[in-house]
């Protein structure tokens, strides 16, 4: 797994108190994970913080899975 | 008349996490006072509070029992704190797993007097310092009074009246008192009823200090701050916590065979139109609470056999004395009367509710719980027995609990066993 992924993964699992081996790359936050509408918006807040990327919400609507926040921030990152 | 009973209790308090290791301390005459360890308290004039201790502690509280980690994350510590107690009372009365149909006739009543403070000091902080974009999207929910009625709802599924009493010190009694009259209206038949309250925080230690209300003489001292009705009283000790009880119809509560810790029957309510932070000096307000709540009962104040004071130690507690001297005339020398501020400080919020549980716990043991530190009874103490140092064990049928807060606002209920 890549260090995005690993960094992503703990953000996930302190946000959302769920288990790590459920955040996968698939898992959806809302539909797997538990999260509701503020808790993506939260997380994205988070991502920024931690790679220093700014994802505007336009883009943090699509971020649907763990797969697309780690894509996302991927591609953006400095 | 649709008769009200209490069916569950439960406490997050400075001296325990839940009900008996709180109550177990009480009795053997512990303080819950300290040092403040939230924050470096170093340039605060008062330095020294009862905080509820972590969860490696003798007597500490665990948040993780009954808190979902990512709710903790999200929510002010006194929603934390009300949330368990609400848990503890639920799983007391028997009544965590409701069926649908009595989910429906169940609700919340628990307030908080302050609410989130330490939340919108550091987020105020976040907007000062970061910008709007950094503020937390969890920042309103996580701090609203209303939220623990509304978590605890969320969390057990009670679909009953959600409601918050705000009303500062007197929150925790107007909560039971109101909840109280919802079942006596038939809005529900059970009803989650407290308060909490959770600002130790630089904010509210400051703010408390600068109106004068915050002992701030006794810093090398904590144990001993707190001294209801003492000479050498100089203020209130801040705590935090939380007490929830069960609240529940008479009838439906013997249908399914619970047990019953006490009846409320009297509660009375009153405002001193005086001063926003001083009682009238003549405790003409406390005087018309008890006074109401004693016609709602149909007792006189012979029937009382302990009352559980507001007794904040401040100047305040003479002036309540006063007040239950007029009342109840020659009875006052039958009855016992503490302040339990003594021990564990004042719960602000959270006080009233939980008070109302040492009252109903004083009448299950048949023990009263002591006023500490009073070394030297102030003036106009006289022929009264405050329990001094040491809880004492008699006869205890029935109770008065007085609750007042900023603002002049006035609570006083009265509980009795169950004929």
């Amino acid at each position: 797994m890549s260090d995005t992924a690993e960094r992503v993964k703990k953000i996930v699992v302190e946000h959302l108190g769920v288990e790590a081996d459920k955040v996968t790359p698939d898992a959806s936050f809302i539909d797997d994970l538990g999260a509701d509408s503020l808790d993506i918006v939260e997380l994205v807040m988070a991502f920024e913080e931690e790679f220093g990327v700014e994802i505007p919400d336009d883009a943090a609507e699509k971020i649907a899975t763990v797969g697309d926040a780690i894509k996302y921030i991927e591609e953006h990152k400095g | 008349m649709r008769r009200v009973v209490v069916t569950g209790l439960g406490l997050v308090t400075p001296l325990g996490g839940d009900v008996e290791t709180s109550w177990k301390n009480l009795i053997a005459g512990k303080s819950g006072a300290g040092p403040i360890t939230r924050f470096d308290a170093s340039d605060q004039k008062c330095q020294i509070a009862c905080e509820v201790k972590p969860a490696d502690h003798e007597y500490g509280f665990d948040p993780n029992k009954r808190v979902d980690t990512k709710v903790q994350r999200q929510v002010d510590p006194f929603i934390i704190y009300g949330i368990d107690a609400a848990g503890q009372a639920l799983e007391d009365a028997g009544l965590t797993d409701m069926p649908e149909e009595m989910k429906l006739r169940a609700g919340c009543s628990i307030g908080s007097g302050i609410g989130g403070l330490p939340g919108i000091e550091k987020e105020s902080i976040v907007l000062h310092e970061r910008g709007p974009s950094r503020v937390s999207p969890h920042f309103v929910h996580g701090r609203l009074i209303n939220l623990i009625s509304g978590q605890v709802s969320i969390k057990y599924g009670l679909m009953g009246p959600n409601h918050a009493v705000v009303t500062a010190c007197s929150t925790g009694a107007h909560s039971i008192g109101d909840a109280a009259r919802m079942i006596k209206d038939d809005d529900a038949d059970i009803m989650l009823a407290g308060g909490a309250e959770g600002t130790i925080n630089p904010l509210g230690v400051a703010g408390f200090a600068q109106a004068r209300a915050l002992n701030t003489s006794f810093n090398d001292r904590p144990e001993q701050a707190s001294r209801p009705y003492d000479k050498d009283r100089d203020g209130f000790v801040m705590g935090e916590g939380a007490g929830v009880v069960v609240l529940e119809e008479y009838e439906h509560a013997k249908a399914r065979g619970a047990t019953i810790y006490a009846e409320v029957v009297g509660y009375g309510l009153s405002g001193d139109a005086y001063h926003v932070t001083a009682p009238h000096p003549d405790g003409y307000g406390a005087y018309r609470a008890m006074e109401m709540a004693f016609k709602k009962a149909g007792m006189t104040p012979a029937d009382i056999d302990y009352v559980n004071a507001h007794g904040t130690s401040t100047m305040a507690d003479t002036i309540e004395l006063g007040a239950v001297r007029r009342l109840f005339g020659d009875a006052i020398s039958t009855m016992s009367m503490s302040s339990t501020k003594s021990a564990i400080g004042h719960l602000l919020g959270g006080a009233g509710a939980v008070e109302a549980i040492f009252c109903i716990l004083a009448m299950r043991d048949q023990i009263v719980p002591p006023t500490l530190n009073l070394d030297t009874p102030d003036e106009g103490t006289e022929g009264v027995d405050l329990v001094p140092h040491k809880a004492k064990e008699r006869t205890v049928n029935a109770v008065l609990n007085n609750s007042f807060g900023f603002g002049g606002t006035n609570a006083s209920i009265i509980m009795k066993k169950l004929d």
